[in-house]
């Protein structure tokens, strides 16, 4: 029978995007049977449209091009700025996109769950995320995490 | 270098995509073929051997050549 991981999806963020989909879809083709649960601001990453960012804020840890005094980085348009130099670091050093990495765990028959409370706390709509998830709580999710080999919070 | 029925060039790709790849070209292949593998990524070296260990593929080969990674899998 195949190894089960199941993942718990919190984060919003384009840095954190990519923990549950690298390990998801590299999990999937290893032959594991694959489910993420997105749960709060996890569920950013099950919209059609994807529009995630980085900010430096609160992240002392994240490299930047040069020293920055924490209110410069507070100043309007400083975030799309990050983000876009993101995408171009992640771009030229053969990283895959999130929309890419997301596709593959489709294809791989990774199972998405939405947090459907969470769903209704933000007041996401069902049309704005992907087509053909599933929609569930916590015992959704711990059925299949009670019997899976690998179980992540992220 | 022994005989490979066909190559995937994963050079320039990071983790997880050479894996990733390389997983897609296997299932096009029938058991007993072997995959070249060509990646610049040095986490590839041990990601492979992983990759081969837990999927039951067998890595023939892993080598490095002019700067790059090759590796053979045989299908299993």
């Amino acid at each position: 029978m195949a190894k089960k991981f199941a993942i718990i999806a919190t984060k919003g963020s384009l840095d954190w995007a990519y923990p549950p989909f690298i390990l998801s879809s590299t999990a999937a083709a290893l032959g594991y049977e694959v489910q993420i649960f997105f749960t709060f601001y996890g569920i950013n990453l099950l919209k059609k449209k994807l529009d995630l960012k980085v900010t430096s804020l609160g992240n002392p840890g994240m490299p930047m091009p040069m020293p920055m005094p924490v209110l410069l980085q507070a100043l309007p348009g400083m975030q799309a700025m990050m983000t876009a130099m993101m995408k171009q670091k992640i771009k030229s050093k053969g990283v895959a996109s999130i929309p890419e990495l997301r596709d593959l765990c489709v294809e791989a028959d990774v199972k998405f769950i939405a947090c459907q409370m969470t769903v209704d706390l933000f007041d996401f709509k069902h049309r704005d995320l992907l087509d053909g998830i599933d929609y569930g709580g916590a015992a959704t999710f711990l059925e299949f995490a009670g019997q899976s080999d690998i179980a992540m919070y992220m | 270098m022994s005989g490979f029925d066909q190559v995937l060039d994963a050079s320039g790709l990071n983790c997880p995509l050479p894996i990733l790849r390389a997983k897609k070209s296997l299932a096009d292949l029938k058991s007993g073929q072997v995959l070249k593998v060509v990646a610049t990524d040095p986490g590839s070296v041990k990601d492979f051997q992983a990759f081969a260990k837990q999927t039951g593929n067998t890595l023939v080969e892993s080598n490095q050549e002019s700067g790059k990674f090759v590796f053979l899998i045989k299908k299993a």
